[in-house]
């Protein structure tokens, strides 16, 4: 089943399904701290179900990378016993949730890049990840659906919606190129078949939002800002310390035993 | 047919075991009765989210995580079904959640108890889905028909949720002694309340006899307490958890448990709006109401420029 997993390839993979599994937790665990707090009971289900989807990807991404590690991590231990600076998830979905319009705009551009990754990690090479895939990508067509959706209700509803939709998209603009930032374990595997290359992807991402935005009279902001960088390696904002702080302490509290 | 003559047709149509629909005609008083009982129903399923809410976050696995913020999910559902079943009595979802926010309408006691620990989440599951499964058993055969079906399908989630909440706390129960004593202390602040879930004592809740006799009830509060109890205590004893009841005892004779007196000061006291959690849940369905108000709006703007689009084009 699972390609070659060799020290370098196994290292890479490593690496990339941390990448896979931290985005969806902790985007997961941001959208469920909306559940009994939105604006409309149907969001309240809504958002809750797409964060459940999110976790149950991040628990079979990172399950999958205790097993290449084999170091007899399973998911829960890195979930819940790494520091923030051992998370590589980027930092799009550690900032606060914000408003009802913040998070959908996040969502969006997340979920627009999330859904041709997962489309194209369904061919992987390595047998798990395309299975996992395969089960992820029908939810995140919900996801993608859900949140263009919004985008273009926001958008093109009333100016103060139109104004906070602006607003978000151009504070998360800042968080963008992170989504495809590529490194030497992007190159392994994308070489080895296993991984898609980010550059196609970016592609599709650029044309879905700019179609959409544009359907929501949104302006696309520019890219003449500081783009935040370096949280593929460890370098997040300061609002995952205290994400994790939250999200690990009754696990830490009684180590070993179990729930 | 003059009222009268109605009403005879509608207590027959009861007393015969036949639903009552949404377009057939009935009292005044029945349809009232089943507003107030539906929406405060409904309204219990939404503020119950967030005493459990408070721990998705903190969930100690994965699995878990995942099984709270399913369980919540389903409560927003069923929040949300049975307004629209309160709608077919002719009251608008937007009314139901204004009387909610306005303190005019109530909610479960039970949700204005903090949860402290995660092993509340075991005992809620427990012991309030639990509650609410023998209630709503009974409320399933009631007489109105958006009601008793809307109970039918609840009843098959709570049941679950009962099941995942009990294994939360045996879990912890055959754990550590630090987590035995966590779920120990969450079954002492939560068993009395959840009591009280019932309602009034049968001689205090005066609307009991007419909602038994339109069968919008089928068994007084007393009764489905008596059951509550009866079925919880063995499941206590089998994972070694104490009631925190000294005067409990097994009536041979009848097989039904007898229990110490419940204090009903606290029960009003709660239901007045002074219960340690009152204001918080109010604060926070209010916030979210408000805070949500430009979302709704907006939704609104757009559907409505959908349509005119829409019949522009034809
Ligand atoms: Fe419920
Ligand atoms: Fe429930």
């Amino acid at each position: 089943m699972i390609s070659n997993r060799d020290s370098k390839t196994g290292q890479a993979l490593f690496e990339y399904l941390l990448r896979l599994g931290d985005d969806r937790l902790v985007l997961g665990h941001r959208l469920s701290e909306w559940c009994g707090h939105a604006p409309i009971l149907e969001e309240d289900i809504a958002l809750a179900n797409i964060a459940l989807d999110c976790i149950g990807q991040a628990s079979n991404f990172l399950s999958l990378a205790g097993k290449v590690e084999n170091k007899g991590r399973n998911e829960d231990d890195l979930a819940y016993l790494r520091e923030a600076v051992d998370f590589r998830n980027v930092q799009m979905v550690e900032v606060p949730n914000g408003d009802f319009a913040h998070t959908i705009a996040r969502q969006f551009l997340f979920d627009v890049y999330s859904y041709p990754l997962l489309d194209e990690l369904q061919k992987s090479a390595d047998g798990e990840i395309a299975g996992i895939a395969e089960k992820a990508v029908k939810e995140d067509r919900y996801h993608l659906r859900h949140s263009s959706e919004w985008v273009r209700r926001l958008g093109d509803g009333t100016g103060e919606s139109h104004d906070r939709v602006q607003n978000a998209f151009e504070d998360l603009w800042t968080y963008s190129e992170e989504l495809f930032f590529t490194d030497e374990v992007d190159d392994i595997l994308v070489a080895a078949g296993i991984a898609p290359d980010l550059a196609l992807i970016k592609k599709a991402w650029e044309e879905m939002v700019a179609k959409v935005m544009k359907d929501a009279t949104l302006d696309i902001p520019g890219n003449d800002r500081y783009m935040a960088q370096g949280s593929r390696n460890g370098r997040h904002s300061e609002h995952l310390g205290h994400l994790l702080a939250e999200m690990q302490i009754v696990h830490r509290s009684y180590p070993g035993v179990k729930w | 047919m003059d009222d009268d003559a109605k009403l005879i047709e509608f207590e027959a149509k009861i007393k015969r075991g036949e639903k009552i629909e949404p377009k057939d005609w009935m009292p005044e008083r029945y349809r009232k009765q089943l507003i107030r009982m539906m929406s405060q129903h409904a309204h219990s399923e939404i503020v119950g989210m967030l005493p459990e809410g408070n721990w998705i976050t903190r969930a100690p696995t994965l699995r878990r995580k995942m099984g709270l913020i399913a369980k919540v999910q389903d409560e927003a559902g069923h929040g949300l079904y049975l307004y629209s079943a309160t709608e077919t009595l002719g009251i608008g979802r937007d009314e139901m959640v204004d009387q909610l926010l306005e303190g005019k309408a109530k909610y479960s006691n039970i949700f204005n108890y903090p949860s402290l620990t995660w092993a509340d989440m075991g005992v809620i599951g427990w012991f309030v889905d639990g509650a609410a499964i023998v209630n709503q058993t009974m409320l399933a055969r009631s007489s109105y028909g958006p009601y008793s079906r809307a109970m039918l399908r609840i009843c098959a989630e709570e049941n679950f949720h009962k099941k995942q909440g009990y294994e939360i706390a045996a879990t912890l129960a055959l754990g550590t002694q630090a987590q035995k004593e966590m779920v120990q202390n969450a079954v002492d602040r939560y068993w009395w309340p959840s009591l009280m879930m019932f309602g009034p004592s049968d001689k205090d809740s005066p609307n009991t006899p007419l909602l038994m006799k339109w069968k919008i009830k089928r068994k007084s509060n007393d009764d489905l307490r008596q059951r509550f109890i009866d079925l919880t205590i063995p499941q206590a004893q089998r994972i070694d958890l104490t009631i925190p009841d000294p005067d409990l005892k097994l009536n041979k004779k009848t097989g039904h448990w007898e229990f110490g007196k419940i204090n009903w000061d606290e029960f009003y006291e709660v239901i007045r709006g002074n219960g340690p959690c009152n204001k918080e849940r109010m604060t926070a369905r209010r916030k979210a109401h408000f805070d949500g108000e430009w979302v709704r709006i907006a939704a609104e703007e757009y559907a409505k420029k959908r349509k005119t689009n829409h019949s522009n084009n034809n």
